[in-house]
């Protein structure tokens, strides 16, 4: 009984210096941010918030993926302070604020024993408007089926993709439709007759972690930061925090962190191309 | 006075959750007629496909995806889940029915991501060497089936124990052997714990998003055979709800509607079932 008391005590010492504590160190600095839209963008989002919350104690940032298309309609509709989006504005989004953060590319992916290196871009087209179904046939293993792996409508890297090879979604003959680009490397990671694409930045940073991947040379060049870079790489595009109004107050230095050096080492962790 | 207090508390708590329910379908209802209006029913079903960004708005494939998914989940689970419950109710030695039932608890309680991503990660590539692409009708209805095999289950053990004790005194005094007992007696009693169980089990089947979206391959066709794959209502909307406009929207609020519609026919072939057990 004695000791109970005693424990209680000490409970509540704790807490009165918890409180104290908390009262001092956080006086006014209590914020709240909500990032939403593209699956390519909400892992290094994520990453920088991190970061960012550990600087700044009582920030906090919220990161929901849903693709770039909801990055758009929740900045429009007033849901998020921040939409992901990882692309260029089209120009009816123009009203929106675009600030890059990154510069990304994509990937076309196999699993890691496909026979394959390397695709051009007339084939790619063959392969995904169904018109040439077996590996044998643009110099894999014949008589293995292509599975062509494609990305849900309403997402950017999808978008991309069908812009790069100049067909429309109708055309597209595909044989399993994949949301994030998690589930798109599982996928394929899962299946050695896939074939998918991804942002390039997810696909290395999946193939350091053993993921069973291999990532395409497109057109000559290889999908690596440098060559993203360089602009070497065909398939690029920008990653962009959008706003409604010019980015001001919390926002304003979030963009700031991102942008120094610290926020581009984080991103460079993460194999994408800063923006300095 | 307090018996009178508490008709009261539990009548509000009632009403509570009856009104919900009325405003969720109210809601769907509200936000699934402009495009009703515009569009009409029947092109939910003669449309040539499903790319509403298009104007082209046939749903009918993923509604049959939905219903198969379903049906074969449970045709593989439920005599599975009866079969299981028999054996922990009359044939397992009592340390295997503490253990079992409560695996089968915690299989129960886990959430339906956990059940997808193993799907995703082994079953498919389990089926895609057998059969391309993997991802398939097949795929969903093993992890459908393995979801609801322990909702199931517990429901139908629930109802074995809480059986009348005089059936089974009345059948030992008969010297009938328990394979006889359990067909021709427990099994009978019970049915409306079948009843409920199944019917749990399809109606958490059909709602099933996450889960069924990683394994199912998700094109919009009817399949031809097992192994191709499908996209059911509830992936639909996961996938294009985020950033789906007008009709579009709309499109996908009159899913939804379906859903809740097979949801309460469900459970009013149930309530059939139920009400016609006295015959035994």
């Amino acid at each position: 009984m004695k000791c109970l008391f005693a424990c209680g005590r000490i409970t509540v010492l704790a807490l009165v210096a918890y409180w104290i504590g908390f009262g001092s160190s956080h006086a006014g600095e209590n914020l709240r941010l909500l990032a939403t839209g593209s699956s390519t963008v909400a892992p290094v989002m994520a990453e920088l918030a991190r970061k960012y919350e550990q600087a700044h104690p009582g920030a906090r940032i919220d990161v929901q993926t849903g693709g770039s298309s909801r990055g758009i309609a929740d900045m429009i509709n007033g849901l998020c302070d921040m939409g992901m989006v990882s692309r260029d504005l089209k120009p009816s989004e123009r009203v929106l604020h675009a600030y890059t953060i990154a510069h990304d590319g994509i990937a076309v992916i196999t699993h890691r024993d496909n026979p394959i290196d390397v695709l051009d871009r007339a084939r790619l087209i063959e392969i995904y408007r169904g018109e040439v179904r077996d590996w044998g046939d643009v110099g894999g293993a014949a008589g293995v089926p292509i599975v062509v792996v494609n990305k849900a409508a309403g997402r950017s890297t999808l978008e991309l993709f069908l812009h790069y090879l100049d067909l429309s979604p109708d055309q597209v003959h595909s044989d399993i439709i994949i949301g994030d680009n998690q589930q798109g490397l599982k996928t394929v990671a899962g299946n050695r007759s896939g074939i998918g694409y991804v942002s390039i930045g997810a696909a290395l940073h999946a193939q350091q972690e053993g993921v069973p991947i291999k990532l395409l040379t497109l057109e000559g060049a290889e999908p690596t930061i440098a060559n993203v870079t360089a602009g070497n790489y065909p398939i690029t595009r920008p990653l962009n925090i959008v706003t409604r109004k010019p980015a001001q107050g919390a926002v304003s230095e979030l963009l700031a962190f991102i942008h120094s050096d610290e926020g581009a080492s984080v991103i460079e962790s993460l194999n994408f191309v800063p923006v300095r | 006075m307090t018996d009178r207090l508490l008709t009261w508390t539990l009548g509000a708590a009632t009403l509570v959750v009856v009104s919900l329910i009325a405003v969720i379908a109210v809601f769907l209802l509200n936000e699934s007629l402009d495009t009703l209006n515009r569009v009409g029913l029947g092109r939910f079903f003669s449309d040539s496909g499903w790319s509403p960004t298009m104007g082209r708005f046939n749903i009918l494939p993923m509604i049959v995806a939905s219903v198969l998914l379903m049906a074969g989940a449970v045709i593989v689970a439920a005599p599975l889940a009866v079969l299981t419950a028999v054996f922990l109710r009359f044939y397992a030695p009592s340390p295997v029915v503490d253990t079992g039932r409560r695996i089968i608890e915690v299989l129960a309680a886990m959430p339906s991501v956990v059940y997808g991503l193993w799907g995703l990660v082994v079953l498919v590539p389990v089926i895609a060497a057998w059969q391309q692409p993997g991802a398939s009708l097949m795929a969903g209805i093993l992890v459908l089936s393995l979801m609801i095999f322990p909702t199931i289950t517990i429901v139908v053990h629930s109802g074995l124990t809480a059986m009348p004790q005089r059936y089974i005194e009345a059948s030992l005094a008969l010297a009938l052997n328990r394979a006889y007992m359990v067909r021709r007696v427990v099994l009978p009693a019970i049915r409306a714990s079948i009843a409920a169980g199944v019917t749990l089990g399809a109606a958490r089947a059909i709602g099933e998003t996450m889960a069924v979206m990683m394994v199912t391959g998700n094109i919009v066709a009817v399949p031809g055979d097992l192994f191709d794959p499908v996209r059911a209502l509830t992936s639909n909307i996961a996938l294009e709800m985020a950033y789906a406009l007008g009709d579009h929207r709309g499109a996908l609020y009159i899913s939804s509607l379906l859903l809740l519609a097979v949801v309460i026919l469900l459970v009013l072939i149930n309530e059939f079932i139920v009400s016609n057990k006295c015959e035994y």
